[in-house]
């Protein structure tokens, strides 16, 4: 039996005026795959979460989810549909407590479905919900962590709830912007853990990171782009091993002897 | 001088009452009651109290009717821009579309003032609601000067084609049995929205408008669809503009072109300043303030607006939290001088 595909890009292209930020990116994913992008900055890969995501609408190409094409959908349908994101530059609601962030989601329709991460079915009320996914992602009860004011959370809490906001949608797949970045190596080796426990629950997790050490640690294939363009795509040693992502990451012979 | 500055400095201490998040308190004794109540005692209080106080001044009662039709301008005003995130300049829009809305009604169809002002109401709020819609996806200025154009637009309309009455306006609305029914009426009314509306605001609905203010492109990535929300939030505010613009139009017994006057744009703004943004009590404070100092300054005709922008000024650079904020941190702070 072959795994699903829950996701598949055709020929994605994105340009914006001169520059162009993805040219014809194919790739397809399977229910319960760790999918790594990675590549230098500028290449395309906020720019390919955008497309995905609906923030930013495809010149060409076609995004199909679930079997579904959701080219040019807006973002709210799309996440609808139990396709999610988190967001590079946290902005939570700073004035509110953490548990409070949670409540837009969870007033969603598809939180209203769904009942929230492990809500069960019906929703309950929204604010137990709330503090029940945020424990379970490693804020402390006990310390009154989710109580605390946004405003005054540190990075690492700052970014899980990034991914608590995705998770009350109960979503089928996660497109983590960055997660790992900013993060201390204490709070690193919590997240990872969090991770593969999520991908163990049936989420399926494309995670774009600057951090490959983690990365390659978690994800069963990763995909390189540069210039907008996929490099290649593979196994983690088989990326590695690959000539032309050592000359994205670290530039060619040519450039090398010029300096 | 300097040298007695440096060697002490300002303490605030939170009073014992007031825990570590807002909105939770330990309330234990009747003092603390009597501590968390007595502000918003002293608002009702003093709004009920003033058409009796004023009783010997029959022009001054009118002004109080006027005090809280600015009032929930401005209580909408503060709602749209601080909870919602849009700066609404459509004040006068509201007012005008509830106004003629109600006079249309009364002088059409005959409906008494208890149906034409709910029914103006909802109605004049869909039809505001309706004509920003396409407007909905704008944020701050842009949007501020759009809902700008829509009374000016109005009333242009109005005039040039002539309809309800052109610019003699509708005649011969029907009036409130009393003055003191339509005093206590718009005083509850007030009472009501803004008490609900600070309710409202902190409800699971609420923290969806807040959402949107704060950073949308999260709301949006959680499966909300962000015009419906903000569309919700003009919907509310709207309403209750043309509830002010539909007791406006039974208070005068008429309804015509000045009621798309930009001072019912302008003015709601000028007391939010003044009265503290983003507190909703703030907004009835500064009107209960601006407007009466605009009915003593009618005889300097025009010139009233040099002293609008005079207090206005004086507050945005001295004092530009509002009295509302500066007056809740004095009762909630002690405040000492401690020697360093």
């Amino acid at each position: 039996m072959s795994p699903e595909t829950i996701l598949k890009l055709s020929g994605v292209t994105k340009r914006f005026g001169g520059v162009q930020a993805l040219t014809e990116v194919d790739v397809e994913i399977h229910r319960g795959d760790i999918l790594g992008i990675i590549g230098p900055n500028g290449s395309g890969k906020t720019t390919l979460v955008n497309c995905i995501t609906g923030f930013v609408t495809p010149d060409a190409g076609q995004v199909i989810f679930a079997g579904r094409d959701i080219t040019g959908w807006p973002p709210h349908k799309i996440a609808d549909l139990g396709l999610t994101r988190t967001f590079q530059v946290m902005r939570p609601y700073y004035s509110l407590p953490a548990y409070k962030n949670l409540i837009v989601p969870l007033f969603s329709r598809r939180a209203r479905r769904t009942g929230g991460w492990r809500g069960g079915g019906r929703m309950g009320d929204r604010n137990t919900v709330a503090v029940d996914i945020l424990e379970e992602i490693g804020f402390e009860r006990d310390s009154y962590v989710p109580y605390k004011a946004a405003s005054s959370l540190p990075t690492g809490y700052l970014k899980r709830l990034e991914l608590a906001r995705c998770l009350a949608l109960r979503p089928d797949l996660i497109l983590c912007d960055e997660v790992f970045s900013g993060l201390s190596m204490s709070e690193m080796a919590s997240m990872l853990p969090l991770m593969e426990k999520l991908r163990q629950e049936g989420v399926t997790l494309i995670m774009v990171e600057h951090r490959l050490r983690e990365l390659f640690s978690l994800a069963n294939r990763v995909m390189v782009l540069n210039f907008g363009a996929k490099v290649c795509e593979g196994g983690s040693e088989e990326v590695m091993a690959n000539e032309e992502v050592k000359k994205a990451y670290f530039g060619s012979e040519e450039v090398f002897e010029y300096v | 001088m300097e040298a007695v500055m440096a060697t002490r400095r300002k303490e605030r201490l939170d009073r014992g009452i007031k825990v570590r998040t807002d909105g939770i308190y330990a309330v234990s004794s009747w003092r603390e009651i009597a501590y968390l109540v007595l502000p918003r005692l002293l608002l009702i209080g003093g709004l009920l109290l003033m058409p009796l106080l004023l009783s010997q001044a029959p022009y001054w009662q009118r002004v109080v009717s006027i005090v809280c039709i600015y009032s929930l301008l401005a209580i909408s005003f503060d709602f749209l821009a601080h909870f919602v995130g849009l700066v609404s300049l459509g004040g006068a829009l509201y007012i005008g579309v509830g106004a003629y809305i109600a006079a249309l009604l009364n002088t059409h169809f005959g409906l008494p003032s208890w149906v034409t002002v709910p029914l103006s109401t909802i109605l004049g709020g869909g039809f505001c609601t309706l004509l920003l819609w396409p407007c909905l996806p704008l944020r701050g200025v842009y949007f501020a000067i759009v809902s700008l154009m829509f009374p000016l637009l109005a009333a242009r309309i109005i005039e040039a084609l002539d309809i309800f009455g052109g610019t003699d306006g509708i005649l011969g609305v029907d009036g409130f049995s009393s003055k003191w029914m339509e005093m206590y009426v718009l005083i509850a009314l007030v009472l009501l929205i803004l008490f609900g509306l600070r309710r409202l605001v902190n409800e699971d609905l609420g923290l969806v408008f807040r959402g949107v203010k704060d950073n949308d492109q999260a709301v949006k990535a959680s499966g909300i669809d962000v015009i419906t929300i903000k569309a919700l939030g003009v919907f509310i505010a709207s309403a209750i503009g043309c509830l002010g613009g539909a007791m406006l139009s039974h208070l005068y017994m008429w309804a015509g072109l000045s009621q798309f006057a930009l001072d019912f744009s302008i003015i709601p703004i000028a007391a939010t300043v003044v009265g503290g943004g983003g507190t909703l009590a703030g907004p009835v404070i500064g009107c209960l303030i601006l407007v009466p100092i605009s009915e003593l300054l009618r005889d300097f005709g025009t010139l009233r607006i040099a002293v609008y922008a005079l207090i206005l000024c004086g507050f945005i650079v001295f004092k530009s939290e509002g009295l509302m904020v500066y007056g809740s941190r004095k009762y909630q702070q002690f405040e000492r001088w401690v020697q360093i």
